[in-house]
């Protein structure tokens, strides 16, 4: 089965090569469709095909490289088409074909209608396909296909309503963000590249390779420079500060690239590549406290900014982008094992909410446009009591904001806590631990209070709509609600796989099933850890207990506040703005973060290109041009006359200059 | 031994379009039969040059004289100047004689209905420009070199001259003149590098591989590199000698802008890898930083004024100045990886440049403007058109999988060694290169449809061009190893092995 795993981005590509090319021919939607979510579903099978082989093999041996053909040898560089299958990888292809192939369902009820409805199915194809290639690759360089390949595909998709230049200018700032960290990604990659080659005459890009060649890497110096500038990559692709203004836009693009790309798959492509690489990222402290800070700060910053939100699918923009934070935290701390983890379970609930806000906006606009509305059907303040008309959609949504507000029994609450756990544990980051479980602690407190914010203002109290809009109100078609019951599903038990020691020994010492698998992807992480950080004495149980206790108790704050401020006492949230217009203000507008980056870099670049053109080019180098030219208008005055002539006369000053140039020659 | 040697191939190359304009002169006023014959003539090219790459390995090579060549020829010409008919062939000339046959067959193809006036000449000057373009490719003797050189850029003149639009003479005319200040300059160089060799040796000769051989003062060495330089940095070309190449593609038909972007501008820096650095090696060194700084702000600069732009294919003009930046790092670096990865990007470069050229073209056949403002939403309108209009420009702002970011990625890679901070700085250019790229296909693809006719979409004749340049595209972004491997060992050859 592992010599297979070519086919696993194979299927995606004919899809997206049958419906780009004949998908207009096709026409009928059900085969579009159908093609598109056969051809993912197909990789979903091999994936667990290689997954299953993969449980049979004893831990040191699930480790296998498929070399396709060569594609850039030149000299001592070397990077093949090759793959690479391990548990990590393993873990991937299963979150991205899995996920993948009910997204690809709900999309075709979703998209129903839609024009350019096979364009659709076949950038989706062509995502799956980058983004198996990205986490498959068993070099940097096929991983930067697949990275800048999801980069285009989720310009292609932001960009799906392409009339709408908000759409338009939303995808070209996605791409234009990524591209500036993909910047970061190929100078982390030189440097590698030429360190090991002229230190050591080791010439590869190869993550095996490397892995068995790291111990020759210092501590810090080299690989802080490098593993900073793969991390600017990191930030980029997973939206982290300062590069994630893009994805709150990236909401421009249809719900389900929403869900696919900006929630479960493309933008864990940096916490990923951390994991890829932790043997490199471990070995410089430096770095490490780099990623701990960048993701705790965009944690807590992005959760602010959540709470003021009132667009459905911005709340969950900037949810995503926090969440993203939680898992640079844990990779920060060196738990890598948590924020993999957190990255599953998180795809499982960030998929079902984004595919249950697209199944309330789509009631909602079916609604609104039957009463010729133009009410915008994403905005929370027209929704409300939506979980009487909509109530798969309201469970499902339900469970899955329980599992991410991190309430003890569902998915989110096992990896969040873990990550929390080490954030606080972690020998790393000296006194900085307690002030880096603080801001997570915070932060967590902050997600509970906007996701049950949106579930009050969405689901619950009066309908804001108008009555005759209400009855159009229906519960999305079954190819809908069967990918939400699944995710849904998935989002309550998703983290039982993980069981932490503290509660698995509780019930009779079930083990981390989730720790093990990746243990040999990360044992050499931390052993290398393990030299320069000293473990303190453990913490004892007592204290791990109070902690859980304390991270369920802030969750629980979170969800009272919002319960008393939008079901209790509905005045607060209009008081609370009249009082602090300004905080309002900030928060609303995303702290000025677009704007600042507009006065800084956007303007000034297009005003330089406006004058450089204008007034360097035109005026000073052409000028300088021209006067010589001026001098030799006489010769233009000659070749105005020759031009205006017949054909003889091309021809013979065409042969008169051959023969004046051969004359030179010869009679020099 | 093999079919190929027991011909002049090579000569047969370089004639074979001379040949053909004869074959034009009895249609010469008959455009239905005198595109068939130009046509072929450039399909016959395009054959033998596969058929020689395909062949490459069971060529005997040149042992003798030349190290590294496939083939060569050599016969005494002028015998009392010391002049000689030498050609030779290796990896690089290959790839560049692919490249000619290739684009050639193209930018006839597109141009077949829109040259409506003197097409027997037209075709003349095209098939002359393709013997000379095969003769600057192949020669190894300084003089036919030269030869070659003004045989090739004639044509350009009156093509421009003749079939350009807007402000034709006036660019035509800053072409000649920018070149031919350039030309003469080398020309001279030649001579005094001709004359230095006689008086060392008393061998009269132009052969590059006896010129390799004589010694140089520093300061002399100096100077000839400088006037070589200064020949080739026009074609490339490198700020500030640029502002030529916007006027000439804006004015130029779109077969000339195609052999524009695609040859011409790739003869200069061929010229600098084949004769430049190997003839004045210590003066080379010495400028490498003048080299650097040209060629980072030819890129910088050049991305922000494409960006500024609004007539699409003086976009595109700028566009090429800023790629030609990246062919001119690598040969800077002059670095076995980052070389082959400027050798790489010259090929991919005409690939990805020419069929954006095309592709303007064809838009301005419709639309009568190459105005951005006045296109948008085309996609809705004419979906195979703009889809290999993203096609190319996802190739030219160098998206892996894709021909620019081979070529782009390996001089980067051999510069990093060189020189971090070089590397580090073309960097921006890569996203800026993103930015204004993107920008074109927002305005031209995306947002609201504003053009005020319905256009037409692609006919069959413009789908082939744009296929085969895409196909090429394709498959040197997939499998550019075997073309890699072509260029491995006269790359060896030239930067004396090494890293």
């Amino acid at each position: 089965m592992f010599d297979n795993v070519w086919l696993i981005p194979l299927f995606p590509l004919i899809g997206f090569l049958i419906n780009g090319f004949f998908g207009k021919k096709i026409k009928n939607e059900a085969v579009i469709g159908g093609i598109g979510t056969l051809m993912i579903f197909m990789s979903f099978i091999v994936s667990c095909g290689i997954l299953l082989q993969m449980i049979g093999l004893p831990p040191e041996q699930r480790v296998f490289e498929k070399v396709l053909f060569p594609w850039i040898h030149s000299g001592n560089f070397k990077a093949d088409m090759a793959f690479l299958v391990d548990p990590l990888s393993a873990v991937m292809i299963m979150v991205v074909t899995g996920v993948g192939s009910l997204i690809h369902l709900y999309s075709i009820g979703y998209m129903h209608g839609e024009e350019g409805f096979y364009r659709f199915f076949a950038y989706l194809n062509l995502f799956c396909m980058s983004m198996l290639l990205l986490v498959l690759g068993n070099n940097m360089l096929v991983m930067f296909i697949g990275w800048e390949g999801v980069g285009l595909c989720s310009y292609l998709l932001i960009g799906y309503y392409f009339h709408k230049k908000s759409a338009g200018d939303a995808a070209k700032k996605a791409f234009v963000m990524n591209r500036v960290g993909d910047f970061g990604f190929l100078i982390g990659l030189f440097t590698l590249y030429w360190w090991f080659g002229s230190n050591h005459n080791i010439w590869t890009i190869n993550f095996t390779e490397i892995k068995a060649a790291s111990h020759l890497l210092p501590y810090g110096g080299v690989v802080t420079v490098a593993t900073l500038c793969f991390f600017v990559g990191a930030t980029g692709k997973s939206a982290q500060i300062p590069l994630f203004t893009w994805l709150p836009d990236a909401m421009e693009g249809p719900t389900p690239v929403s869900a696919l790309i900006h929630a479960a798959t493309m933008v864990t492509a940096g916490v990923y590549m951390i994991g890829r690489m932790s043997f490199v990222f471990i070995k410089s402290p430096e770095t490490m406290m780099v990623i701990a800070v960048v993701g705790a700060a965009t944690a807590i910053f992005a959760a602010t900014i959540g709470t003021a939100q009132n667009d459905i699918k911005r709340v969950l923009a900037y949810s995503t982008v926090s969440q993203l934070g939680f898992m640079f935290l844990a990779m920060g701390v060196g738990a890598f094992t948590a924020g993999i983890f957190h990255l599953m379970t998180h795809a499982f609930f960030k998929a079902c909410l984004f595919l249950g806000s697209g199944s309330v906006i789509h009631s909602m606009h079916h609604a609104l446009h039957k009463i010729h509305s133009h009410d915008d059907a994403q905005d929370m303040r027209n929704m409300g009591g939506l979980r009487s008309a909509m109530p798969i959609t309201f469970i499902t949504f339900l469970v899955s904001t329980i599992a991410i507000s991190g309430i003890p029994g569902f998915s989110g609450f096992f990896s969040k806590d873990e990550i929390l756990w080490q954030a606080f544990a972690n020998p790393y980051h000296g006194g900085l631990n307690i002030v880096l479980w603080g801001v997570g602690a915070l932060a967590a407190c902050f997600t509970a209070f906007y996701m049950f914010r949106l579930v009050f203002m969405t689901f619950f109290g009066e309908c804001r709509i108008n009555a005759k809009a209400k009855s159009y109100l229906h519960e999305s078609p079954l190819v809908i609600t069967i990918p939400l019951m699944v995710l849904g599903f998935l989002a309550a038990v998703g983290g039982y796989i993980g069981l932490p020691k503290l509660i698995g020994d509780m019930f009779g010492g079930i083990p981390n099933y989730f720790e093990h698998w990746l243990e040999p992807v990360f044992a050499l992480a931390n052993q290398y850890s393990a030299q320069y950080a000293h473990h303190g004495a453990h913490p004892s149980h007592a204290f791990e207990w109070s902690l859980m206790g304390l991270s369920v108790v802030i969750a629980l704050i979170g969800i009272g506040i919002a319960f008393t401020m939008y079901v209790q006492n509905k005045d607060l949230p209009g008081k609370f703005t009249a009082t602090f217009p300004a905080l309002h203000r900030a928060v609303y507008n995303k702290w000025y973060i677009d704007e600042l980056y507009d006065f800084i870099f956007v303007n000034p670049c297009k005003a330089f290109g406006q004058f450089l053109w204008k007034g360097f080019d035109v005026i000073v180098v052409d000028g300088v041009v021209n006067g010589v030219a001026n001098v030799v208008m006489g010769f233009s005055g000659i070749f105005r006359y020759i031009q205006s002539g017949y054909i003889y006369n091309y021809a013979f000053s065409m042969a008169l200059g051959v023969v004046a140039i051969l004359g030179y020659y010869i009679f020099k | 031994m093999h079919v190929l040697t027991e011909y002049p191939i090579l000569t047969i190359l370089i004639f074979l379009p001379l040949a053909g304009c004869l074959l034009l002169l009895p249609v010469w006023n008959c455009r239905v039969s005198a595109r068939p014959i130009a046509l072929g003539v450039a399909l016959l090219e395009l054959a033998l040059s596969v058929w020689l790459y395909v062949s490459r390995q069971d060529l005997p090579g040149v042992q003798t004289k030349l190290p590294g060549y496939l083939l060569s020829q050599d016969a005494p010409w002028i015998p009392s100047f010391g002049i000689r008919y030498t050609l030779g062939l290796d990896g690089i000339s290959l790839l560049m004689v692919m490249l000619t046959a290739f684009t050639f067959c193209m930018a006839l193809l597109v141009s077949w209905n829109s040259i409506k006036e003197k097409t027997g000449l037209f075709l003349t000057l095209m098939l002359t420009m393709e013997a000379g373009i095969m003769g600057v490719f192949l020669a190894l003797d300084l003089a036919l070199f030269y030869l070659f050189w003004e045989v090739m850029l004639i044509p350009m003149f009156f093509m421009i001259g003749i079939w350009g639009h807007g402000r034709k003479i006036y660019s035509t005319i800053k072409f000649f003149l920018f070149t031919m200040f350039g030309s003469l300059l080398m020309l001279l160089a030649i001579i005094f590098l001709h004359l230095l060799h006689a008086q060392q040796t008393g061998l009269a000769t132009f052969g590059l591989h006896d010129l390799l051989k004589t010694q140089l003062p520093a300061d002399t060495q100096l100077w000839l590199f400088a006037a070589f330089f200064l020949a080739f940095a026009i074609k490339f070309p490198l700020f500030p000698l640029h502002t030529w190449l916007p006027d000439a593609h804006t004015d130029a038909p779109t077969a000339g802008s195609v052999v524009l972007a695609g040859l011409l501008l790739k003869t200069g820096s061929y010229g600098l890898i084949r004769f430049g650095y190997p003839l004045f090696p210590q003066a080379a060194q010495a400028l490498t930083p003048l080299f650097y700084t040209l060629a980072l702000i030819s890129i910088i600069y050049a991305s922000l004024v494409a960006f500024a732009q609004e007539d699409m294919k003086r976009l595109i003009a700028y566009s090429s100045i800023g790629h030609m930046g990246y062919v001119a790092i690598g040969i800077a670096a002059w670095q076995p990886v980052a070389l082959s990865g400027s050798i790489l990007q010259m090929a991919s470069h005409g690939v990805t440049t020419g069929a954006l050229f095309c592709l303007v073209g064809m838009l301005d056949e419709r639309a009568h403007t190459r105005e951005i403002a006045a296109f948008g939403g085309l996609w809705g309108n004419i979906p195979k058109y703009s889809f290999f209009f993203l096609l190319f420009s996802l190739a030219s702002l160098g998206l892996p999988g894709l021909n620019n970011f081979v070529g782009e990625f390996l001089v980067l890679t051999g510069t990093m060694k060189k020189s971090p901070l070089v590397a580090a700085l073309a960097f921006v250019g890569i996203v800026l290169t993103l930015i204004y790229t993107v920008r074109l296909v927002q305005e031209v693809l995306f947002q609201k449809e504003r053009q005020p006719l319905p256009l037409a979409d692609l006919s069959l004749r413009e789908i082939c061009i744009l296929a085969a340049f895409a196909a090429v595209a394709v498959w040197m972004g997939i499998h550019p190893a075997p073309l890699l491997d072509l260029v491995h060992a006269p790359v060896q050859l030239l930067t004396g092995g090494g890293l």
